[in-house]
């Protein structure tokens, strides 16, 4: 098939730091090993850890053109591949009344209703058919009933969509395809095994302090690392949502705004609210963060 | 190649994994583009093509570890990592060698305190390289591994720890840091301090880990090894057995699973069944078709909730398991339209209030252990005794709505078992359950009067790990 996208795993994650997105090895490798392989990436992670990110970061670096279908519970094929323009149809048929008493040929009028002129194409089959390279993501794919899943399988693994009227529409260029899951229940073990698994989960500190100093502008090296710092042992503490890396980023914004250099006990208690979005939680790291350290 | 990795995949899927052919060819095509050599994006590229949970990635790094890290030299080559660490070793080999004449002292090895003083360093630098060399340094003094010897990984492990004595090390790393600082650390900076040498001290043990993990490979093969190291994965991990850290393992599943288990409930409620035809919106959608009710809506069914009564045994025999069940049952709390719960070991106290209220259950579970007036003679389970307290008190609590549930493994020491409770408790009651933690073939033998207790219920379950527990509470709901 086509040339690869990418010429080794170091390169992508070069490349993907280029557009700002700091990938780990784990990451790297599999968006290599997709491109490879022509396989889509199921991405799973707890919330905020830059899963949708990704798809778009991928997308800006191979300048391709993303293509976004979210997920949510009801999503029917009408809306996820195609689906027929019924009301230009019925203009159609009226039209070739109006013009000259029906005598056409049924078949030919058939013919031209199922025709691509009205077929209304939905995220999946525009991927599909697509002539410039594209990156497709489906978003929060475990938001979707199991059933609805099985509309997924043909697109995944052929890269084909079948339509009955117009028979089966293989895809031009094969797509990136990124589905990204936020764990809510399993996904069906057909899906799971047409895909590359990407587990993100929260970064290691040395990585995080990088994510915010390349994300958020006019950080200090020493404000960056307290940041990271701290988010690492509220992450420790029990809690009934652990702080994501875009919450780490709102903090550190919100830090230099304020314009704090370093952090001390108070300030980083009176920001909290930003990082944490329970009250109990608030209340709890709020008292570890003050007791002498153990 | 192709003989590593089939002994590979044989290995993941002895240690439970479920691992595909699909899966197993798509192994095969990824290794093809990515070079053994690049170690860890080779790992990554086989965890993506084969394991498809994240709770199974320790299993498979275990695994993973064990058939490819090492090996012997035909899989190393000599990568720049590889030769900074030999660098380095020959570096320490000279230092030390120095140290030597100076002390003038005989012996062909480090002295434990030139080991000791060597690590200090490492870990107060935060130095990869020289944690790892030092780790092997450790290993070959403290664990005295000798070949053949029948003993597992952990006991070298816990050897070689005890020498290191890694906690007063902590202490002289956070003392010497206090001296450094140019101004008294606040207690934040401190705290932050301690937490970074935590984890360099992690790390260094898991070097450790390594270190001896390898050279018990080279010991006694790689099936062998394997086979020791393999561990149950969290879901199956067996809840009256659990080591501490399997627990801490359980209990991170355990949130996950609430929540995957809630979302499932709802969902499987909305769409169960159609309920009424809904006049109003039917008129209403019919306006699109020009007055013609084409479409009609139905009303969704008012979800049943049942109502739960709790009634667990906390004695220390089956107390871990009494613990997840109550975390699972008022982490779902939403599911349920009132949940009531018992305790009991040979008395029996209501704990409802405890969970009022009160968002971290780990914390109501821990004033359940502490407070709850449970004993009532000797503290020893006292099944018959707390059972007919419980019908005393609180039988008019049941109702054709509520379902009942004992938690426990009916090992009554002997007493009398006061069964009629049970069936009394069947008539008044929609459901009653029994979830016993002990493995079916323990049941009935010894004290255990499971299956008198058993005669009286909808349904008596074995409930020994969180994939048992999580299909029973699906099947409740």
């Amino acid at each position: 098939m086509a040339d690869h996208r990418f010429g080794d795993v170091a390169s992508v994650r070069d490349e993907l730091k280029e557009v700002e997105y700091l990938a780990d090895e784990g990451i790297a490798s599999v968006v290599f090993l997709a491109d490879r392989l022509q396989k889509p990436i199921l991405v799973e992670g707890p919330a905020g850890t830059g899963k949708t990110q990704l798809a778009k970061s991928v997308a800006e670096m191979t300048g391709s053109r993303l293509i976004r279908l979210q997920c949510y519970e009801g999503l029917d094929e009408a809306k996820a591949l195609y689906e027929w323009n019924y009301k230009k149809q019925l203009l159609r048929i009226q039209a070739e009344k109006a013009s000259d008493d029906g005598s056409t040929d049924w078949d030919q009028l058939h013919d031209d209703l199922f025709s691509d002129e009205f077929l209304m194409t939905r995220p999946l089959l525009e991927a599909i058919r697509a002539e410039d390279p594209v990156v497709l993501l489906i978003d929060e794919i475990d938001r979707v009933e199991v059933e609805t899943e099985a509309l997924l399988l043909e697109i995944l693994s052929d890269y084909q969509v079948s339509i009955p009227e117009l028979g089966t529409m293989e895809a031009r260029q094969i797509p990136l395809v990124f589905l990204t899951s936020n764990n809510t229940r399993e996904l069906s073990e057909a899906l799971k095994r047409r895909c590359l698994f990407l587990h993100i989960d929260y970064p290691q500190m040395d990585r995080e302090k990088e994510i915010v100093l390349t994300k958020v502008p006019g950080i200090s090296e020493n404000l960056a690392d307290q940041v990271a710092r701290i988010v690492r042992s509220i992450r420790q503490i029990e809690l009934k949502k652990a702080p994501s890396v875009s919450e780490t980023l709102d903090w550190a914004r919100t830090l230099v705004l304020l314009g704090i250099e370093s952090i001390d006990a108070d300030q980083a208690r009176e920001t909290l609210h930003i990082l944490l979005k329970y009250q109990t939680d608030i209340e709890k790291a709020a008292k570890e963060l003050a007791v002498e350290a153990r | 190649m192709l003989d590593l990795m089939s002994g590979f995949i044989v290995e993941l899927r002895n240690a439970g994994l479920p691992v595909s052919l699909t899966e197993n060819l798509d192994a095969m095509e990824a290794v093809k583009h990515i070079p053994i050599e690049d170690r860890s994006a080779f790992k990554y590229a086989l965890g993506a093509t084969l394991v498809k949970n994240a709770s199974h990635w320790r299993a498979f790094e275990t695994v993973f570890e064990v058939y490819f890290s090492m090996r012997g030299p035909q899989y190393r080559l000599p990568d720049d990592d590889q030769l900074s660490e030999d660098e380095l070793e020959r570096w320490m080999q000279q230092q030390m060698e120095g140290m030597r004449d100076r002390s003038g002292g005989a012996g062909d090895d480090m002295s434990p305190e030139e080991l000791a003083e060597m690590l200090y360093r490492a870990l107060m630098r935060g130095d990869e390289a020289m944690t790892r060399a030092m780790a092997r340094a450790a290993v070959g003094k403290y664990a005295g591994m000798e070949p053949g010897r029948p003993v597992g990984g952990t006991y070298y492990l816990y050897r070689t720890l005890r020498n290191l004595d890694l906690d007063s090390l902590l202490e002289k790393l956070m003392d010497e840091t206090e001296a450094q600082a140019p101004a008294p650390l606040t207690d934040l900076e401190r705290r932050l301090e301690r937490e970074e040498f935590e984890s360099r001290i992690d790390h260094l043990k898991q070097e450790i880990e390594a270190e001896i993990r390898r050279r018990l490979v080279a010991d006694r093969g790689v099936e062998a090894m394997a086979k020791t190291l393999r561990k149950p994965l969290p879901e199956d991990v067996d809840f009256m057995h659990a080591s501490r850290e399997e627990m801490v393992a359980i209990r991170k599943a355990i949130q996950p699973l609430t929540r995957k288990l809630a979302a499932r409930l709802a969902r499987k409620r909305r769409n169960k069944r159609r309920g009424p035809l809904d006049f109003r919106s039917t008129v209403r959608a019919s306006l699109s078709y020009g007055g013609v009710p084409a479409d009609p809506r139905f009303r969704y069914p008012r979800p049943h909730k049942p109502e739960l009564i709790v009634v667990a045994d906390i004695s220390g025999s089956v107390a871990a398991f009494a613990r997840f069940t109550l975390h699972l049952v008022y982490a779902l709390q939403g599911q349920f339209s009132k949940v009531r719960s018992f305790v009991f070991i040979d008395g029996i106290d209501e704990v409802t209030h405890m969970f009022r209220g009160q968002e971290d259950i780990t914390k109501a579970v821990h004033r359940v252990n502490t407070e709850a007036d449970v004993v009532w003679v000797d503290g020893h389970s006292d099944y018959g005794h707390a059972f007919e307290v419980f019908w005393d008190n609180w039988s008019r609590e049941i109702n054709p709505k509520s379902t009942v549930i004992f938690l426990g493994d009916a090992r009554n020491n002997y007493h009398s078992t006061n069964s009629w409770v049970l069936k009394e408790a069947a008539k008044k009651a929609r459901h009653v359950f029994w979830l016993n933690p002990e493995p079916r073939s323990y049941w009935d033998t010894g004290d255990s009067v499971i299956s008198e207790y058993g005669t009286y219920c909808d349904g008596v379950f074995e409930c020994r790990n969180l994939r048992q527990l999580e299909s029973f509470v699906d099947h409740l709901a």
